[in-house]
C-alpha cells in the first residue's frame, strides 16, 4: 500500500493541504476529484515525494519515502506529471527511454510502451514536433516503461492524464489504468472529468479547500449533494446500472 | 540480440559522429604539432613522439632542432589546447544540461569572466603568499582560485535565474552579462594596478591565448580538467532526465540537488582551469555542443565525450589559425573563436527566437 498520512502542506501564507489522507492500494484505481485549487495535484506531488509536507508521512509498502531516497523510490512508483516540456531535441523513443532504469537499454520495451499509447510509428519523430495530446501520450509511455521495470507491481501516479487527449485516447487511459490494476499495481489519478473518474475508479477521493471532503465508491461519492457541495453547481446525477453514475452537463447549472 | 537489432539509424549515426570527433581531434593534434614557422613533416612528428616515449630510434634521421620544436614548444601547447578545448566544450554541454538551455555557455554568462577575475586577483594580491608556498603547491593556486571564481558565479547565477526548477533564459543571460561586465571591470582595475611582471597583458585574460604554454602550466591545470572529465560521464543519464524538468527527473530516480552540486563543481573546475591556463576563450562551449546535438542528437552519453573531443579539435584548429594567419605575429585565440562563434550565436538566437523568448 502507498499511503499519505495526515498531510499538512503549506506555501507562505496559505495552507494547501490540511490533515489529508490518501491510500493507494495494489489492484485498485483511486481517482482524486475536486474543484480548482482544492489540493488534488499538491496531494499527488506529496505522494510522489516531489513536495515535502510540513506535517505527516508518506509510506510506500510500510517504508517512509524520505528514507528510501529518489533512486529506490523510482523502483516503486512511476509518475505522470502535468505539462512536461522537453529542453533538447530528443526523439519520442529517447523520451520514453528516460523511464528505463540506469544502464538499461531495452528497445523492445520502449516499442511496446509506445504501442500501448497508440504511438507505434512515432519512435524516431522529434518530440517537439508532436501535438499536445501526442506529447502527453509519450509521457504516459515513459511512465509505463518505468512502471514495467519496478520491483514487483508498482504504483502509478497520474496528474490529469487526459487533459490534452481526445475522446478515444481518454478511454485508452481508462483501459491502461484498469489494466495496471488488474496486474496488481496501484493507480492514483487526478481527474477533472467526473464521468471518467466514475469509469476508471474503484474509489473516489474528493478534496475541497485542502481537506478530504468525501471518499468512497463512485456511487457513494458522485451524488447530487456531494457534487453540489464540491463544485457549487446543482446537478442531477444519472445512473446506468452496469457502469454506475454519470453526469450530463445539460443537467447542471451553476448555483 | 535485442541491443544489436534495436539500434536505430540515429544511434548508428551518433556512434559514427563520435568516431569522427575522435578522428578530428587526432588530425588537429598532428596538424598542431606539424605546422608553424618551421613546418615539420607528419612522419617526423610521429617518429619524434615515438622516440620520446622510448620507442626505437630506427628510421629517418631527424635533426635536434625539429625534436626540440615538437617536444618542447609545440607539444605542451597542443596538449594545453586539447585540454582547454575539451574542458570548455564539456563544461558548456554540462551547464546547458543543468540549466536546460542551449545558451548556457560559461563564456557567455560570465562564469569565465569570474574565473579570470579570481585568477588575476590571485596573481596580483596573493603573489607574496604564493612565493612563500612551496613551488608545487603555489602553481595550483592559480587554477584553484579561478575555480573558486567560476564556482561563485555559477552558484549565484543558478540562484538568480532558476525558480521552481525552471531557468529563465532572459534572467540568465542578463545576469550573466552583468556578472561578466562586473568581473571584466574588476579584472581591468587589477591589471591597471599590477606590475608588468605580474601579468603579461590584458589581451591574454580577455581574449585568451595558448601562447606561453609550459609543462608546469599543463600539470597545474590538468587535475581540475580531469575532475570535470571524470564527473561528466556518470551524470549523462541525469542530464537526459533533467531535460524533462527537475520534477520529472526526480520521478525517474535522480537525486536532482546532488546532481546539480556535482555538475556545478565540475563545470567550475573545468572552466576555471581553462581560464587560468589560457584566458577567456569564448563560444567554444556554445558552438561545439550545439552542432553536436544536430549531428548526433542530444543524448548526453555520447554528447559529453564527443564535446570533449570536438572541443579540443576546434580549439587547436582556431589556435592554428591564430598563430599562422598573421605570422610571425600571433592573433589572440579568443578573437578567432569569437569570429567563428559570435555569428553562430546570432544565427542560433534568430533560429530559436520564438521558443526562447516567446
Amino acid at each position: 500500500m502507498y499511503e499519505a498520512k495526515e498531510i499538512d502542506y503549506a506555501v507562505p501564507g496559505r495552507l494547501l493541504l490540511e490533515g489529508a489522507d490518501l491510500s493507494v492500494r495494489p489492484g485498485r484505481v483511486t481517482a482524486l476529484i475536486g474543484p480548482n485549487g482544492a489540493g488534488k495535484s499538491t496531494l499527488l506531488k506529496v505522494l510522489a515525494g516531489e513536495l515535502r509536507p510540513r506535517r505527516g508521512r508518506v509510506l510506500v509498502d510500510g517504508r517512509d519515502i524520505t528514507a528510501l531516497g529518489p533512486a529506490r523510490l523510482a523502483q516503486r512508483r512511476a509518475v505522470l506529471p502535468q505539462d512536461v516540456q522537453v529542453a533538447f531535441p530528443f526523439t519520442v523513443a529517447e523520451v520514453a527511454a528516460i523511464g528505463l532504469p540506469p544502464g538499461e537499454r531495452a528497445p523492445s520495451r520502449i516499442a511496446e510502451a509506445l504501442e500501448r499509447v497508440d504511438l507505434a510509428g512515432f519512435r524516431d519523430r522529434p518530440y517537439a514536433a508532436l501535438s499536445g495530446g501526442e506529447q502527453q501520450r509519450v509521457q504516459i509511455a515513459r511512465a509505463l516503461t518505468q512502471l514495467a521495470s519496478c520491483a514487483g507491481p508498482g504504483y502509478l501516479l497520474l496528474d490529469e492524464p487526459t487533459s490534452s487527449l481526445d475522446l478515444s485516447h481518454q478511454l485508452m487511459v481508462v483501459d491502461l489504468a484498469r489494466q495496471v490494476a488488474r496486474e496488481g499495481g496501484g493507480v492514483a489519478a487526478v481527474l477533472h472529468d467526473l464521468n471518467l473518474a466514475a469509469m476508471i475508479a474503484d474509489e473516489i477521493v474528493a478534496l475541497k479547500n485542502g481537506q478530504i471532503a468525501a471518499r468512497g465508491t463512485p456511487a457513494e461519492v458522485l451524488t447530487d449533494a456531494i457534487v453540489a457541495d464540491l463544485y457549487a453547481v446543482t446537478a442531477r446525477i444519472g445512473s446506468a446500472p452496469p457502469s454506475g453514475p454519470f453526469l450530463l452537463p445539460q443537467a447542471m447549472t451553476r448555483a | 540480440m535485442e541491443a544489436r537489432t534495436g539500434r536505430t539509424a540515429r544511434e548508428r549515426r551518433a556512434r559514427l559522429g563520435l568516431l569522427a570527433c575522435a578522428a578530428l581531434a587526432l588530425v588537429a593534434t598532428l596538424a598542431s604539432l606539424a605546422v608553424g614557422p618551421v613546418t615539420i613533416p607528419v612522419e617526423h612528428v610521429l617518429a619524434i613522439l615515438w622516440r620520446a616515449v622510448g620507442g626505437s630510434a630506427a628510421g629517418a634521421e631527424i635533426g635536434l632542432r625539429e625534436t626540440v620544436v615538437v617536444l618542447d614548444i609545440r607539444l605542451p601547447r597542443t596538449l594545453l589546447g586539447l585540454m582547454v578545448g575539451a574542458a570548455t566544450a564539456t563544461a558548456g554541454a554540462v551547464m546547458q544540461g543543468i540549466f536546460r538551455n542551449p545558451l548556457a555557455d560559461p563564456g557567455l554568462i560570465g562564469v569565465s569572466s569570474g574565473a579570470a577575475l579570481a585568477a588575476v586577483l590571485w596573481i596580483v594580491l596573493a603573489a607574496p603568499l604564493a612565493a612563500a608556498l612551496p613551488l608545487a603547491l603555489g602553481s595550483f593556486g592559480l587554477p584553484a582560485s579561478a575555480f573558486a571564481g567560476a564556482l561563485m558565479v555559477t552558484m549565484v547565477l543558478h540562484v538568480v535565474a532558476t525558480r521552481d526548477g525552471r531557468t529563465s533564459v532572459a534572467t540568465l543571460l542578463f545576469a550573466g552579462i552583468a556578472f561578466g561586465a562586473m568581473a571584466g571591470a574588476g579584472t581591468g582595475i587589477m591589471l591597471f594596478v599590477a606590475s608588468d611582471q605580474q601579468l603579461r597583458d590584458f589581451t591574454f585574460w580577455t581574449f585568451g591565448s595558448l601562447g606561453g604554454a609550459t609543462w608546469a602550466k599543463l600539470t597545474a591545470a590538468a587535475p581540475f580538467v580531469l575532475v570535470l572529465l571524470a564527473l561528466a560521464p556518470p551524470l549523462a543519464r541525469a542530464l537526459d532526465a533533467l531535460a524533462l524538468g527537475e520534477a520529472a527527473a526526480f520521478h525517474v530516480g535522480i537525486d536532482v540537488e546532488r546532481v546539480k552540486r556535482l555538475a556545478i563543481a565540475g563545470v567550475a573546475a573545468g572552466a576555471g582551469a581553462a581560464v587560468a591556463a589560457a584566458g577567456v576563450i569564448g563560444f567554444v562551449g556554445l558552438v561545439v555542443p550545439h552542432l553536436l546535438r544536430l549531428l548526433i542528437g542530444p543524448g548526453h552519453r555520447l554528447l559529453l565525450p564527443a564535446s570533449a573531443l570536438a572541443g579540443g579539435a576546434l580549439l587547436l584548429g582556431a589556435d592554428l589559425v591564430a598563430r599562422t594567419i598573421a605570422a610571425p605575429a600571433e592573433l589572440p585565440l579568443g578573437i578567432v573563436t569569437a569570429a567563428i562563434g559570435a555569428p553562430f550565436f546570432l544565427w542560433l538566437l534568430l533560429r530559436r527566437r520564438a521558443e526562447l523568448f516567446g
